[in-house]
């Protein structure tokens, strides 16, 4: 059977698609170090997009994915009026991927928005990991895998990544045929 | 051994990331190649949400949770089921949708089109699909609402639709159409999509759903990207 095409989120999602929380991915059981992820979605221009929609699905803090009863993985941020979203979540661990490869701790990262008519996949690494043996950083060229790695900073409440995405132009960040 | 893998983003039928019609995706298209993932993304299993996600009456936008009063318009039931592309039914799949009201007008403080806003609606519905990727949603029939992409632009009445499916990858927001509108052929958002696979957004009438002095009825199938099992090759 055929795929049914994508289309838009258009720019009234959050009617449906958002609700209070659901960028946070931790309870006061969940096990691993918090984390804040937060970052900007600009257009080619340059511009703020405060019209996206950022989703993250991610392993808990051994690397498994769905196993922490108290961790489900999954959150959804809509860009706020200065293009802006965060998750307050938890570093996952090790890549536990399906063919056994274990890469470096990351997050998969969804980005919808108003005049994307498909989703784009990307990811997030941390800056603070071990990056050079990831079998999927490796097969990116040097000048653009800054893109997938999210900066840390500390602050009075943890750690905080940030990581911005470019839907276009010199900093595109690199969007994956998934 | 068996492994798990989709099928890949059917690009024949997908719509590109830059239509030029489509003015806001000019700036906001990718320009590099997408980069293929070798180390098992496509495989991956999807979140999943149980019956605690969805509330009673999640399903029914004619009437805002806990009120008697009912929203204006044309009442109808959008029913259909999810598939893989195997034609197998996903079940348990969360399916969100949300649309503007019968005048044309979204509950969003961006919405500045000039039609009254109908307290008894919100738009946004939700539900699980059962056991044979079946869902239903009982709504009113969504009003066409001026945008400013190009002169006179108006988009045909549809309804948005988000699902996961059982893998990261099979993720799909999509929007769903009425047949027989007459402001199809001049929509830039269908448009991006290859001309043989519109028909594939466009629900159709069912006598058979359309219930007696209720609602009129549609029907609306959604295919994800399937989860394939193909034979391992031993290494």
């Amino acid at each position: 059977m055929t795929q049914t095409p994508s289309q838009t989120v258009g720019p009234f999602f959050s009617v449906g698609l958002i609700s209070p929380g659901g960028n946070v991915l931790v309870t006061p059981e969940t096990s691993g170090e918090r984390i804040r992820i937060e970052g900007t979605v600009f257009d080619g221009a340059g511009h703020r997009v405060n019209d996206a929609v950022v989703e993250v699905w991610q392993a808990d803090a051994r690397g498994q994915y769905r196993q922490d009863p108290h961790f489900s993985g999954f959150g959804r941020c809509g860009t706020d009026a200065d293009g802006r979203f965060c998750f307050d979540t938890i570093k996952p661990g090790p890549a536990d991927a399906p063919a056994g490869v274990r890469g470096a701790p990351h997050v998969n990262v969804i980005v919808f928005a108003r005049g994307m008519l498909v989703h784009a996949f990307t990811r997030i690494y941390f800056s603070d990991d071990r990056l050079d043996d990831d079998s999927l950083l490796g097969t990116i060229a040097a000048a653009r895998r800054g893109t997938l790695v999210a900066t840390r900073t500390e602050s009075a409440t943890g750690a905080v990544y940030s990581w911005d995405v470019h839907l276009q132009g010199e900093h595109e960040t690199v969007f994956f045929d998934a | 051994m068996k492994a798990t893998t989709s099928s890949g983003r059917d690009w024949s039928v997908q719509p590109p990331y830059l239509h030029e019609p489509y003015k806001a995706t000019v700036l906001r298209s990718p320009r590099n190649p997408l980069v293929p993932v070798m180390d098992g993304l496509s495989s991956l299993a999807g979140p999943v949400f149980g019956h605690g996600s969805v509330e009673p009456g999640d399903a029914d936008l004619t009437r805002v949770s806990g009120s008697v009063a009912e929203a204006i318009g044309q009442r109808i039931h959008v029913a259909g089921r999810v598939l893989d592309e195997d034609g197998r039914g996903v079940a348990n799949t969360l399916v969100e949708i949300w649309q503007a009201n019968a005048a044309g007008r979204y509950f969003h403080n961006v919405d500045r089109h000039d039609a009254p806003l109908d307290p008894n609606f919100v738009g946004a519905g939700r539900c699980l699909t059962d056991a044979n990727g079946a869902y239903r949603f009982t709504t009113i029939h969504p009003g066409a609402y001026p945008w400013r992409n190009h002169p006179n632009a108006w988009r045909p009445s549809h309804i948005h639709l988000s699902l996961f499916g059982r893998l990261f990858s099979s993720r799909l927001v999509t929007q769903m159409y009425f047949p027989g509108d007459p402001l199809l052929p001049l929509d830039p958002i269908l448009g991006g999509v290859p001309e043989h696979a519109r028909h594939l957004l466009i629900s159709r009438f069912s006598s058979e759903l359309t219930e007696e002095g209720i609602a009129l009825g549609y029907e609306f199938d959604i295919v994800l990207r399937g989860r394939r099992e193909t034979p391992m090759e031993q290494r």
